[in-house]
């Protein structure tokens, strides 16, 4: 009640009227004098809606399209590439790209999916060898021989044919943290046997299969390397070993891992890759990983990720250059140090990190798309019974 | 006086129930329809498997029973601070009060992260117990433990009952339980047969909020609790995305919407039988500055809680936002600033932060017209239009959000309402989160308003629009406020909705976070903690500027 209130009987018509006036006298405190104070109470709320209705104008204008045609290229949350690069290709075709991020692997591809009647975008990016069943079986991809596929090895084309093309690989696999080993005296992990061994008990932390794509691909490992009739055997060792489950890679590197973060355990299932990553992203020029990936034979599992362009999407003449550019030496040399995963395009060279402290997998484990396809429900269901339950 | 406007009704209600129709049933039916009558034959063969299988049973129990657990242990713990915030004027009380809904806009992983450097086995806590104590293994292990989960629960949810109970604590006369000490009733006697009933509403209205928030729990089941626990909200999502089962994850919406909607139709069933008309009080009037010791006990005790329970783990976070590998250091701060890697995909600080407030100040606006419209129908109407409709306008709030998500790419695909890519749809999926927490904040008020008081106004010749702005405005006002600072809140963590909406680059803050996440590196999590801090900073601006607005305007309830 800062505002003084001085209800003057012969002002009783003109500034208040009469039901305030009663309001006022009943309770003896201030309601509401005229419109002036109206305003400049309710201002705020005028000025808040100007504010917003003009950030919404503005960013709507800034997101128009312009004059030049715009490519959709609709990939998960973890893409990325250089400005430079897709600067290079819009340059040259005279077109823009948009990117459309649509959520982790499997949710962006369940939306390619079911808005296959009506394509949000022209090519997709990032399908991997465990949804690529699922992918080529809702029949979304137009088939597209690329002449850039020369330069891919054989070993990558998964799909003779080429309605899914390889871009990129990496292999998912233990890591460990050198220090810890190094000061406890304890030989570092070299393959999946070791996990089981009493001197390893609670050190480990892997991903759960049902939510986490690095986890399917350990499960697949398994799988591949004691074989499908023996691999939960494995698993329930591991399990009595106390092995951590956590349901995705974050929680498991950045929440457990004891090289990134305030966790205890120093061995978790991420990529070969992560080494030189943590190269790259120190605070202060290393001469050594801080980790180090376990890539013997029969260790790790081999993630090829795959694009394709979009059956019936607008521009399929320039998803075509795309999709050429993309297998092209400029983006292939660009994915490393962008998304720390390894080019399938032969010629392209690895960036200094890359080919300091990267390794890959030397054999990795071998399951073919169809038998992921076929048996991966079973796969998860019967782990999930078996280790969380 | 039953003299419906006809007019007025349809507005009000056609508000709030065509955005519903839009963005909410639209796409729901679109997307359940296409996973349970694939080809034009109603299956109903999943809805018998959730039935007969256990794990599905114990799923449903387990996540009924969390979200009650959670809703009972918020309450104990934040009705004291509820009360002092209504009842006692101290120094540092707004600061405190935007402090304490700072939870509610961190991403789960990061508030992970905060728990993990306060208690995890290498936490602070517990590295100060194993060398002063000598403890041989770490004594506190939460990790993967139902404790966590509850935690963090009452961590987010906090705020929301301080502030709803607190708003309407603080309307109530305090010379209805002063009489009742003069009439012997002892202090415990008072707060039971007068205080506690007359707030019941609120309460409740707190109370349904944060188990719903709860029972629809997402993040913090699947990173604090570990892969051991589900709430249906989590098999959903493992249904929907890493299985592909659109039926299964189709058959599980449909019973946590039902059970949500069984839930409000018993709490509206209650609510109306207990809401009270009061005249409402100034504030002023009901707050004074503590003065004897246990007084001043009371408040400084509350006080201490909040900052401790709720200041430690934010505190940890910016503590980690400033600690490079070699000591205390800017490094993080001055890397986000910069686009190292020459993304395309980098996010300049002060864009992410545009970002992010515009599609905050968009939510909030619509939120308060779409919320204050339906509380305003809600109250109106008749009984059986407030039994069927309440419980309906809380739904969007316990929806699966790839569901929904879902539903938006295959129902907003042609024109006139081409959204599936649109920047509208972010706002938008915002509000349908957010603008339940208006209905909840500002239902209590307006059902408090006697109905004489606008009867009189009526009478002495207001018109409708009059009375709204005279008498009812200046009353629901702050807790308008408080469902604005939710709705800002929501929007500006992200929470919810849109995670699975297909989107174009919109650099917001919590994304940013989220890709820095997504590589190894001390630099990537050291600008991780960096852009935290600074969404916590922009979000304690926004509300603080909120809050402003309340402390300026004169003659207040």
């Amino acid at each position: 009640m800062d505002l003084p209130v001085e209800p003057e009987p012969d002002n009783a018509g003109g500034g208040m009227k009469a039901y305030e006036k009663v309001i006022l006298q009943r309770d003896g405190f201030f309601l509401l004098q005229d419109e002036v104070i109206l305003m400049k109470r309710y201002g705020i709320y005028f000025f808040i809606l100007a504010i917003s209705l003009t950030a919404l104008i503005g960013c709507s204008r800034g997101c128009k399209p312009e004059d030049t045609t715009i490519v959709n290229v609709m990939t998960h949350d973890s893409f990325s590439i250089s400005e430079g690069v897709i600067a290079e290709f819009e340059k040259k075709n005279n077109v823009n790209i948009r990117f459309i991020k649509s959520g982790d692997a499997g949710a962006a591809l369940n939306q390619a999916i079911l808005s296959k009647e009506n394509p949000l975008a022209d090519i997709f990016y990032g399908v991997d060898n465990t949804f690529m069943s699922r992918a080529l079986k809702a029949g979304i991809f137009e088939t597209y021989d690329s002449p850039m596929l020369n330069s891919v090895d054989d070993r990558f084309k998964l799909d003779p044919e080429h309605r899914l093309l390889p871009v990129d690989y990496s292999d998912i696999c233990l890591n460990y943290d050198k220090a810890w080993f190094r000061d406890k005296g304890i030989k570092p992990p070299e393959n999946l046997e070791d996990l089981i061994k009493p001197e390893y008990k609670g050190l480990s932390v892997v991903e759960n299969p049902a939510t986490s794509s690095p986890g399917l691909g350990f499960l697949l490992a398994t799988i591949g390397h004691f074989g499908s009739e023996h691999y939960l055997d494995y698993w329930k060792k591991l399990k009595n070993n106390d092995v951590l489950v956590t349901d995705g890679w974050e929680d498991a590197y950045w929440g457990q891992f004891s090289a990134a973060s305030k966790g205890i355990r120093p061995i978790v299932v991420s990529y070969a890759s992560s080494p030189p990553a943590e190269v790259h992203f120190s605070q202060k020029p290393l001469d050594e990983a801080p980790t180090a990936a376990v890539t013997g034979p029969g260790t790790s599992f081999r993630q090829i990720e795959f694009a394709g362009i979009l059956k019936g999407c607008e521009n399929p003449e320039i998803a075509r250059n795309l999709m050429d550019f993309m297998l092209d030496k400029t983006f292939q040399e660009d994915i490393p140090l962008q998304m720390f995963v390894f080019p399938v395009n032969r010629q392209a060279q690895l960036p200094a990190v890359f080919s300091k402290h990267a390794k890959l997998a030397d054999q990795p484990v071998k399951v073919s798309p169809e038998d992921i396809a076929k048996n991966r429900e079973k796969w998860i269901e019967a782990w999930t019974i078996n280790v969380l339950r | 006086m039953k003299t419906i406007k006809n007019r007025y009704t349809i507005i009000i209600a056609g508000v709030p129930l065509t955005f519903l129709a839009l963005f909410y049933f639209y796409p729901l039916i679109k997307i359940f329809t296409l996973s349970l009558i694939p080809d034009h034959a109603l299956d109903l063969r999943e809805f018998g498997k959730l039935i007969s299988t256990p794990y599905y049973i114990r799923t449903l129990w387990f996540t009924t029973w969390q979200a009650a657990v959670s809703t009972v242990l918020t309450l104990i713990i934040a009705l004291p601070g509820a009360y002092i915030f209504a009842r006692y004027r101290f120094p540092g009380k707004n600061i405190l009060q935007s402090f304490t809904a700072i939870p509610f806009v961190l991403p789960s992983v990061v508030v992970a992260a905060a728990f993990h450097a306060l208690l995890g086995p290498r936490g602070i806590l517990n590295t100060w117990l194993m060398n002063d104590f000598a403890f041989a293994a770490p004594p506190i292990q939460l990790d993967h433990t139902i404790w966590f989960i509850l935690m963090a629960h009452v961590f987010y949810n906090y705020t929301v009952v301080l502030r709803i109970v607190g708003s309407a604590w603080s309307r109530l006369q305090p010379g209805l339980t002063e009489a009742a000490h003069m009439l012997g009733a002892s202090p415990w006697k008072a707060f039971w047969k007068i205080t506690f009933p007359l707030l019941f509403p609120s309460i409740s209205a707190a109370s349904l909020l944060v188990f719903i928030f709860c029972f629809s729990s997402f993040g913090v089941i699947l990173i604090l609790g570990g892969p051991r626990y589900a709430t249906i909200e989590v098999e959903i999502y493992r249904q929907a995305v890493h299985i592909f089962n659109l039926p299964m994850a189709a058959a599980l919406s449909l019973i946590q919407i039902f059970f949500t909607f069984a839930f409000m139709w018993v709490y509206t069933t209650l609510q109306r039988k207990t809401s009270v008309a009061l005249y409402p009080e100034s504030r002023r009037a009901t707050q004074k500055t503590p003065v004897r010791l246990r007084e001043r006990i009371i408040v400084w005790g509350n006080v201490l809680v909040m900052v401790l329970m709720l200041g430690g783990p934010l505190a940890s976070l910016v503590i980690q936002s400033f600690r490079a590998p070699d000591g205390f250091s800017l490094v993080f701060y001055r890397a986000i600033f910069e686009n190292r890697a020459q993304s395309i995909f980098y996010i300049p600080p002060v864009e992410a932060i545009a970002y992010s407030v515009g599609f905050a100040l968009a939510a909030l606006v619509m939120s308060l017209i779409i919320g204050g419209c339906a509380a305003t129908f809600i109250v109106r109407g008749g009984k059986r239009i407030t039994s069927l409709f309440d419980p309906i306008f809380m739904l969007p709030l316990a929806t699966s959000a790839v569901t929904l998500g879902f539903g938006y790419i295959i129902a907003l695909d042609r024109p006139p309402l081409n959204l599936r890519t649109s920047i509208i749809l972010i706002p938008l999926a915002h509000t349908l989160v957010a603008y339940p927490f208006v209905v909840r904040s500002i239902l209590p008020a307006l059902r408090s308003i006697p109905e004489n008081l606008r009867e009189s106004a009526a009478m002495l010749g207001a018109s409708s629009l009059q009375v709204w702005m005279k008498v009812v405005m200046p009353i629901v006002r702050r807790s308008m406020i408080v469902g604005a600072v939710f709705a800002f809140t929501v929007s500006i963590g992200e929470f919810g909705a849109t995670v699975f909406v297909a989107r174009p680059q919109t650099p917001t803050m919590p994304l940013a976070i989220y890709r820095f996440l997504g590589q190894p590196g001390v630099m990537n999590y050291g600008q991780a903690m960096a852009m935290s801090t600074l969404l916590m900073l922009v979000t304690a601006v926004g509300f603080l500027f909120l809050e402003k607005i309340r402390i300026t305007s004169e003659g207040e309830f």
